[in-house]
């Protein structure tokens, strides 16, 4: 990976480490566009710090803000959202293998060990 | 939306002795997890988990409560200690149920982790099976935020 490519996802993942930029992610895909005093409305928080949050969203590329008269309305990236999703369902599908395989080792021990019980039962017991 | 951990549950027909076995013994987890594995199962206890061809990463045993519950800390710089800002937290949960067990497994702080780039890319990059399978539901799960359970 080149150095701007690294600089880009390390902007990224800081972008979306942070809770309450999730939220607001997730309130402005609810809306599909928004200016930051609508998403106060809909966010514990206030108008300063939503455009605070969104500043650094626009910087990692996972927001666009287009300016209509006063007001600076926002929309979210989808193209860049998929980045940071794909990473958590890489790691994600990671596990859904490991506990399969554990599923299957576990399942294949105990049938085992139920067919040797069952052979233990049958063996005539000493007088 | 993207949560900052994974959470994953499925149901196992054996009961929770069984399946304890095989998530914390080190010759097991080399059956469904790594090619080698080292491990001080006590709080505090240190390990290592090891791929061929990949290396090696250290973790760190935060929990271990026979049978219901296993933690540890992974990926942090071997040699410091390991912590929120470096490492993620994975906690398996059984319980009995019926004499089976519900294997729960979390892994969280992905995205806080303070990590280089480098180790960063090599854990999202590396040993990726079942990506291109899962792929489709997974992104549905996590844009939903809700839980797809494995069974």
């Amino acid at each position: 990976m080149t150095r701007a490519v690294r600089d880009d996802e390390e902007q990224l993942w800081a972008a979306v480490g942070e809770p309450s930029r999730r939220l607001l992610l997730d309130a402005l895909l609810a809306r599909g566009e928004a200016t930051p005093s609508t998403l106060a409305q809909d966010l514990p928080f206030t108008r300063q710090a939503v455009t605070k949050h969104l500043a650094v969203l626009d910087r990692a590329g996972l927001v666009e803000g287009r300016r209509q008269g006063r007001e600076v309305r926002y929309v979210v990236r989808p193209d860049r959202l998929d980045v940071a999703t794909r990473a958590m369902a890489r790691v994600a599908a990671q596990w859904d293998a490991r506990l399969k395989r554990i599923k299957d080792i576990a399942e294949a021990a105990h049938r085992e060990q139920q067919r040797r019980d069952a052979k233990g039962d049958d063996v005539p017991q000493a007088p | 939306m993207i949560a900052d951990h994974i959470e994953r549950e499925l149901l196992i027909e054996a009961p929770v002795d069984v399946v304890w076995s095989v998530v914390t013994e080190p010759e097991q987890i080399t059956r469904w997890f790594t090619d080698g594995a080292e491990l001080d199962l006590h709080p505090g206890g240190q390990g290592a988990f090891s791929w061929n061809g990949f290396g090696k990463v250290v973790l760190q045993v935060e929990r271990v409560e026979r049978p219901h519950r296993f933690a540890f800390r992974w990926s942090h710089p071997e040699g410091e200690q390991a912590h929120a800002g470096n490492s993620t937290l994975v906690e398996f949960t059984l319980t009995d149920v019926g004499g089976n067990t519900r294997l729960r497994v979390v892994e969280s702080g992905l995205t806080a982790i303070d990590w280089t780039d480098d180790q960063k890319s090599e854990f999202y990059d590396s040993h990726t099976s079942g990506w291109d399978r899962h792929l489709g539901d997974l992104v549905k799960y996590i844009a939903g935020g809700r839980q797809l359970s494995v069974r």
